[in-house]
């Protein structure tokens, strides 16, 4: 069963990249949106451009991951090809573990470049590259699921849309990408600290500066829970589809 | 004779929603499907076809009852049945993106066909499907026929023993679905068995060796073909051509309650002055069993589904 499941997770991953993903309009979008909102930042602040690298990665890898997967499966649940999925002899679990691999995967791919661009200008001395790793795939992981969970609850794709937006817009400018959280407001400050990407920048910025494992252990901690917890509302969500 | 399916008392009860009261789609039926045997399910548009399909494939779960599927429990091992069944749903349902070729290797590969079957065996599918030429199109651009024709050879791809078809021929053109029921002949022949939807009564009778008509979620009649018009041999049909005083043609049919003779004669006092062409006496067809039991005629039927390629079942 597990290997049925493992199976089905990385083919469902590999056809949604081929089928959607890896398109020229994803691609360049998934690249351009956050160069150009970072950009605008740091024409308005030329002195404090390298401080927004770590917003800039996060940004990429939120859109990158979730702009995609929160369409994909409502859009499929409209054609009626997710029922194939949902016939095949894998677990759901397996199913939106599967969609959500493909949604990391590209915004891993998007933010590599991202990360690659920033690093050639502003050089990558002092860098903690295990915890950058893992602080992008755990990263990738938390936005995934929040797009698996926006998919699952809405029945259109523009609602998937309209809820996707809904979120992340918020999250883009209370995250801590271009204002740091603690110079918020306080009723801010408690409203970041309900968001993903706001850990997700922390531990960016902790990773790219040379953090030590202990500076971002919390950080890391609640992506990790956040991952897990959107993963498993999606999936209760879904399972809900059956009955 | 192995069954590959039995159901149990099986229901499905859907809960009340915004708008609209509980319904009770599926109400206790009990049925069996042995091996290798054409199965068709009939009845009227909201009769239950398709909910007991997503049950017995487990995209939905019965609210009581059970069933057991090629031998596996469907409450307990339904990940196991989804293994071994392929489904061609009423809506044609491959990915657009992709060519024929590879969504005949994405079923393939999500059902654990080894890898260096994979290619042969979706060759082999496109061949029989006469698809070949159309290899790597993709599926968005594949006439109505072809990407039904192709939905079916994806069901098919891991080689499942029993294979559900729901409405397989709706909106198909005469020849479409000429070639689509000889396909679905052909996999009998092979000992799949297949368990059939319809709303092509003639359909039904060319192709199945059993079928159970549902009507309002409950099973009303389960027989062979010739065992469910048997059931209606006392109903000798007399049917009555006519033409008018500008040569127009009709026809006209009459029950024979009272005998054949009398019938006749009733139908001859009917005319009206018409002339009377032929007068013959018809033994029950399927559709005759079917309005019979159901009190809907296969033209409501049909209309019922919107009028979907009209009546295909020629050929």
């Amino acid at each position: 069963m597990l290997a049925d499941d493992l199976r089905g997770m990385f083919y469902i991953a590999l056809k949604d990249l081929r089928a959607y993903y890896f398109k020229p309009p994803n691609i360049s979008w998934g690249i351009m949106f956050p160069f150009a909102f970072v950009l605008a930042f740091a024409i308005r602040n030329p002195g404090e451009t390298r401080e927004l690298v770590p917003g800039l990665l996060g940004l990429t890898i939120l859109f990158g991951t979730s702009s995609m997967e929160a369409i994909v499966i409502v859009f499929e649940q409209r054609i009626g090809s997710l029922e194939r999925l949902m016939l095949a002899p894998i677990s759901l679990a397996a199913l939106l573990g599967g969609k959500m691999l493909g949604g990391m995967f590209f915004g891993l791919t998007v933010t590599g470049v991202v990360l690659a661009v920033t690093l050639a200008v502003f050089g990558a001395f002092g860098v903690n590259w295990l915890l950058l790793i893992l602080v992008l795939l755990l990263a990738a992981a938390a936005f995934s699921a929040l797009g698996a969970f926006v998919s699952v609850s809405v029945r259109e794709v523009f609602e998937a849309q309209t809820l996707a937006n809904f979120i992340r817009f918020p999250m883009m400018f209370l995250g801590g990408v271009f204002v740091p959280v603690a110079a918020m407001p306080l009723s801010l400050q408690v409203v970041a600290r309900l968001l993903p990407l706001t850990y997700a920048v922390e531990a960016l910025r902790a990773a790219l500066n040379g953090g030590s494992w202990g500076a971002a252990w919390m950080d890391v901690a609640v992506l990790a829970g956040f991952a897990v917890v959107l993963f498993a509302l999606a999936v209760r969500v879904l399972g809900r589809h059956t009955n | 004779m192995n069954d590959v399916i039995q159901a149990n008392g099986l229901t499905k009860i859907y809960p009340a929603g915004k708008d609209r009261l509980p319904l009770r789609a599926v109400d206790r039926i009990d049925f069996t499907v042995h091996q290798g045997e054409v199965f068709g399910f009939l009845g009227p548009n909201g009769a239950g076809k398709t909910t007991t399909i997503r049950m017995l494939t487990g995209l939905t779960h019965p609210t009581s009852g059970s069933a057991h599927i090629l031998d596996f429990n469907l409450l307990r091992d339904v990940t196991r049945i989804k293994k071994h069944i392929g489904v061609v749903p009423e809506a044609s349902n491959l990915y657009d993106e992709l060519t024929a070729f590879d969504n005949l290797v994405f079923s393939m590969q999500l059902y654990g066909v080894p890898r260096q079957e994979r290619k042969a065996c979706a060759e082999a599918l496109l061949e029989r499907f006469r698809l070949g030429e159309k290899r790597d199109v993709p599926f968005a651009k594949l006439s109505r026929g072809m990407k039904r024709a192709l939905t079916v050879a994806a069901a098919l791809a891991h080689q499942p023993p029993l294979i559900f078809l729901d409405e397989p021929t709706t909106g198909l053109d005469v020849m479409n679905a000429r070639n689509l029921r000889q396909m679905i002949a052909g996999m009998s022949d092979e000992g799949v068995t297949v368990f059939l939807t319809t709303h092509y009564l003639e359909e039904a009778e060319r192709l199945c060796d059993r079928i159970a008509v549902i009507v309002k979620g409950c099973i009303v009649a389960l027989d062979t073909v010739d065992g469910l018009k048997a059931g209606s041999q006392d109903k000798t049909i007399v049917e009555m051509t006519l033409a008018d005083s500008n040569g127009r043609q009709g026809r006209k049919r009459f029950e024979c309650n009272d005998g054949v003779e009398s019938t006749i004669q009733r139908a001859l006092a009917e005319a009206n002055g018409q002339r009377v062409l032929a007068v013959n006496t018809l033994r029950p067809s399927l559709e005759d069993v079917f309005v019979q039991l159901t009190g809907l005629s296969s033209e409501v039927m049909l209309m019922e589904k919107g009028g979907k390629g009209g009546s295909n079942a020629g050929g």
